[in-house]
């Protein structure tokens, strides 16, 4: 990756896992190349991972129950892990959790890896808690996770419906990192998705230099919440950067 | 749904009073029944459960809400857990509608929320913090401590993907009433909010109640 100038990018194929240490300026943006992918998400701090992305406080700080341009991704410590920067989708789930080994058996019957190799149906928990496990992280540590990609809406009783038409090929999510963040990534279906075959599908990842984000920054602006956030987080940044901490 | 309870309160064999701004942690055996009442209304009880056996498989919501397709909590609402176990089913519930999307405030969540010099507010979070820090033997720390049930809180969902803090459908002797499946530890914080029109900037008492396994 050529420092100044260029990004780079890395495949992760459907039903794998894959984790990233993201450095705040940093851009990350995620492709559904074929469409109808699915990326699960969660975020710690490197330094102290017991902070981690919160997905009630990102739903309530910003009064939205789906992800999309212009929103922040909080951490349980009112900082900002990252800002969406650009969406092409318009929404992402984050209330609707994993998809387990019992509940892909059920749906798509159990692929073990000794008779289909790497093409086995691997799913969203297991793929989570290996890649945690690689940060001494484990069953504890995980939360409520991001479903990038993927389109849950609730009816005025509540009743949640998944859209599988949601997704295309070519549709992607950018993600400016406004702090230091540890991200555990799988590609395995939503466990919504209702799909005869166990749903196989790649995702582009780009990484590259972010632009800063100046005072009349969008995601800074979308409401008054989150000039607090980029508050907290660079004040953060600050004492990180001065030598010290701030808890 | 709403549905009344047959349970009378004199055949408790337990009862406790929550203040504002305290918590509550405590055991329930498998089929013990807990009642939680929303004493003068509007309150919220932020509420988490714990596998007794196994802390790592605790509540969760999204489990929870995506096994029974639907956002809000009420009577029938199995309560899951990470591992996909049943710790508590919601029996009756005089209420309607409780909210698991909005989490616990939080001291580090009150200054996005509502302004940066809140940061010293009492909250949620600390209630839970100091509960199980004074309860260490249980083995919950802070990795725990995540995405909890509100109960009596009122957040609608819109279908354009909005999230609302309405006016609470509950109201004073309110209560929601759940028999736990398994052998849970119940962690509870009586909401100390007072940036939050929710609760009219004036929390309030919850009252707990318990009965055995055999009353039915």
């Amino acid at each position: 990756m050529n420092a100044r100038t260029s990004s780079h990018d890395i495949l992760i194929e459907g039903g794998k896992h894959w984790s990233l240490t993201m450095r705040a300026g940093m851009q990350l943006r995620l492709i559904d190349t074929e469409g109808g992918a699915n990326v699960g998400m969660l975020l710690y701090n490197p330094q102290n991972a017991l902070e981690r992305y919160n997905a009630p406080d990102t739903l309530k700080c910003q009064h939205t129950f789906k992800l999309t341009r212009g929103h922040c991704l909080y951490s349980d410590m009112g900082r900002i892990f990252c800002s969406i920067t650009d969406d092409s989708a318009g929404w992402h789930d984050t209330v609707c959790g994993n998809s387990t080994q019992q509940l892909v058996e059920q749906r798509w019957g159990a692929r073990r890896y000794q008779e289909y190799r790497n093409e086995w149906n691997q799913n969203g928990q297991d793929a989570f808690l290996v890649e945690a496990g690689k940060f001494g992280l484990g069953r504890r540590d995980l939360a409520a996770n991001v479903n990038w990609f993927s389109k849950v809406a609730a009816a005025e009783d509540g009743t949640l419906s998944f859209d599988p038409s949601q997704s295309r090929a070519g549709q992607f999510v950018e993600l400016r990192f406004e702090m230091d963040t540890l991200a555990l990534m799988h590609t395995c279906p939503h466990p919504l998705n209702l799909a005869p075959e166990y749903p196989r599908r790649p995702v582009l990842m780009r990484i590259a230099r972010a632009q800063p984000a100046t005072d009349e920054d969008f995601c800074r602006n979308s409401c008054p919440e989150n000039v607090r956030g980029f508050a907290n987080t660079e004040f953060y940044r600050v004492c990180a950067d001065l030598g010290g901490e701030a808890r | 749904m709403r549905r009344e309870s047959h349970l009378l309160p004199a055949e408790a064999t337990y009862r406790h009073t929550i203040p504002a701004g305290d918590y509550w942690i405590d055991s329930l055996k498998k089929h013990q029944v807990l009642r939680i009442v929303d004493v003068e209304g509007n309150q919220s009880a932020d509420t988490l459960f714990f596998n007794a056996e196994d802390i790592a498989d605790r509540y969760s919501a999204v489990d929870t809400i995506r096994e029974q397709g639907n956002v809000y909590l009420s009577c029938g609402s199995r309560l899951l857990s990470t591992a996909g176990n049943v710790l508590a089913e919601i029996i009756a519930d005089t209420v309607g509608r409780h909210d698991t999307l909005g989490g616990a405030c939080a001291a580090e969540s009150n200054t996005v929320r509502y302004a940066l010099e809140k940061r010293t507010m009492h909250s949620c979070r600390d209630s839970y913090l100091l509960a199980v820090q004074k309860h260490d033997h249980l083995g919950i720390a802070k990795r725990d401590l995540t995405h909890n049930i509100n109960f009596f809180m009122n957040v609608p969902v819109t279908q354009d993907g909005g999230l609302k803090f309405a006016d609470g459908l509950s109201g004073p002797g309110k209560y929601v009433e759940m028999r736990a499946a398994i052998d849970i530890i119940v962690l509870i914080s009586n909401c100390p909010q007072l940036n939050n029109p929710c609760n009219a900037y004036n929390p309030t008492p919850l009252e707990v109640l318990i009965w055995n396994a055999d009353v039915r």
